[in-house]
């Protein structure tokens, strides 16, 4: 059974260019991506250490920690470079009325 | 290239550097034989944690870079508690402890480095550890008590984050350095002066600007006479590179095994990678080790793409972190000279920007990760920023990063 859908606001698509990220701050916190116009959001705390990865690094589809560097793809969470070794979890973003939402209820 | 992709390429060591290299090898197609030589006992893993994690957590276990049946699979071939103890450039070959005979086309060094001895102190009445490999730590580990008094003999990274673990294991800590402060060759005063008030917070009693000269019952003799009681010492003061087999090739010398940014040594044929090698340094205008696990991995990396016939020279600025109680401290390029920026609050969040001629050329930050992770490109890139707009909050890193123009 999927868990019901949990929407969060993360503030308005135009504040958010391609390149870009941002922090939500919900429960779980996650990380909002926007890449070439598509949007993505994971787990906002890097599985390694707990830094936040909205202060980290966003190149094409891969999001780095700033901490200690592991990398993560954001379309599907998953760790792509030690030190990290645990996937991070994605959820479902979608934009109504020029705003975006985060269904946390389907982590995936 | 199919030459290329067909050599047999043997790699010496079995750390950080070495372990990347071979995994590069296999994830760019590399089919022919890869062997992969270590020392230690065990297969490839991370050191960072040892002189953090694993002296706090007694469950704390060994990290592997890679699970052990992982290096089958991509069909390296591993040998571990195997020295190397030859290597013969004419006949591309190398021999190792048990007598088996490796034949090579290309051959990697990243042998890494050893920690510095004071056979002096060794002699002494106070057991004297180093830390440098899992065995190391978990040795130290034990011994971190209650009421134990550890003398820190070293103000560099691992010597201040065993004080600060000691610390929290309920130790009581004294910590030498011989320069006039902590972290001399790598932080601006500013971020020492940061670490150094919140060691001594903690408690650790610092001795700055002073050498250990001898061991004395009960504790380490300092240069200025006075001894410092401990139970158990830790010296942590640098490195020296395994060169004994690059020696003989003419390709090594006290500093190590010089390289290219493609990470080609003096010889044909022979490379080296990670703490061992040489490396020209842009931001400090000089030939330098660089021994970070940033640059194990990135180093590694490139030589793997020159190993493959690509092109992919290693250009980052040298880059470090440090956590210690609740600072991670980050260094990148050279944060020692030049004009400092300070952006953000000193006594909280904040980085230094260190600017040559009006081009960065280091930085630093305390627990300022997002600063950093654009800092780290700018030093990369030595943009020419303006230093009112780098000491100013609002003006915005990433997109300056953003605005360099594409190499």
């Amino acid at each position: 059974m999927a868990e019901p859908s949990r929407l969060v606001s993360g503030g308005s698509a135009d504040t958010l260019p391609p390149g870009e990220l941002r922090r939500v701050c919900s429960e779980p916190p996650v990380t909002i991506y926007n890449v070439d116009g598509a949007f993505y959001a994971t787990d906002d705390w890097c599985s390694h250490d707990k830094a936040s990865l909205a202060e980290g690094w966003l190149e094409g589809h891969t999001i780095e920690c700033p901490w200690h560097m592991a990398k993560f793809c954001v379309r599907t969470g998953k760790a792509l470079t030690a030190p990290a070794r645990v996937d991070i979890r994605t959820f479902p973003v979608r934009v109504e009325n020029g705003e975006l939402f985060v269904d946390l209820g389907a982590a995936a | 290239m199919p030459a290329v992709m067909d050599d047999r390429i043997v790699i010496l060591g079995a750390g950080q550097a070495g372990a990347r290299l071979a995994e590069a090898l296999r994830d760019g197609g590399h089919t022919g034989p890869v062997t992969l030589v270590g020392a230690e006992a065990h297969p490839p893993y991370e050191r960072p944690q040892l002189s953090k994690e694993m002296l706090l957590d007694p469950g704390a276990s060994l990290t592997p870079i890679k699970p052990v049946a992982g290096w089958g699979m991509a069909g390296i071939r591993l040998l571990t508690g195997m020295a190397a103890t030859g290597v013969d450039a004419a006949s591309r070959s190398v021999t190792l402890a048990d007598g088996q005979v490796l034949r090579w086309d290309r051959l990697v060094f990243a042998t890494g480095t050893r920690p510095r001895r004071l056979p002096l102190l060794e002699a002494g009445p106070v057991p004297v550890l180093y830390l440098r490999t899992v065995e190391d730590a978990l040795d130290l580990r034990r011994r971190l008590r209650p009421g134990l008094r550890l003398a820190v003999l070293g103000g560099g990274v691992i010597g201040l984050e065993v004080a600060a673990a000691a610390m929290k294991q309920g130790c009581s800590v004294d910590l030498v350095e011989a320069a006039p402060r902590l972290l001399s060759r790598a932080v601006p005063p500013l971020v020492a002066g940061r670490l150094s008030a919140r060691h001594a917070l903690a408690g650790v009693g610092l001795h700055v600007g002073r050498q250990a000269v001898g061991m004395a019952d009960g504790g380490v003799i300092l240069d200025d006479g006075r001894v410092l009681p401990a139970d158990l010492v830790l010296i942590g003061i640098g490195v020296e590179p395994c060169i004994d087999l690059a020696l003989p090739l003419g390709i090594a010398d006290a500093d190590g095994i010089r390289v290219d940014a493609q990470g080609r040594t003096a010889q044909p044929g022979i490379f080296a990678i990670g703490d061992v090698a040489s490396q020209w340094s842009r931001w400090h205008g000089r030939w330098s080790r660089v021994e970070t696990w940033a640059n194990a991995q990135n180093q590694a990396l490139a030589t793997a793409a020159s190993l493959l016939g690509r092109d992919q020279p290693h250009a980052d600025a040298p880059w470090f972190w440090s956590d210690q109680y609740d600072l991670t401290l980050q260094a990148c390029g050279d944060a020692t000279t030049g004009e400092m920026v300070v952006r953000g609050d000193p006594q909280g969040a904040f980085a230094t920007i260190h600017l040559v001629d009006g081009h960065i050329n280091g930085a630093t930050s305390i627990n300022a990760p997002g600063d950093m992770a654009a800092l780290r490109r700018l030093v990369t890139a030595r943009a020419a920023i303006a230093a009112d707009q780098l000491a100013d909050p609002g003006f915005h890193l990433r997109r300056a990063v953003a605005a360099l123009p594409k190499s």
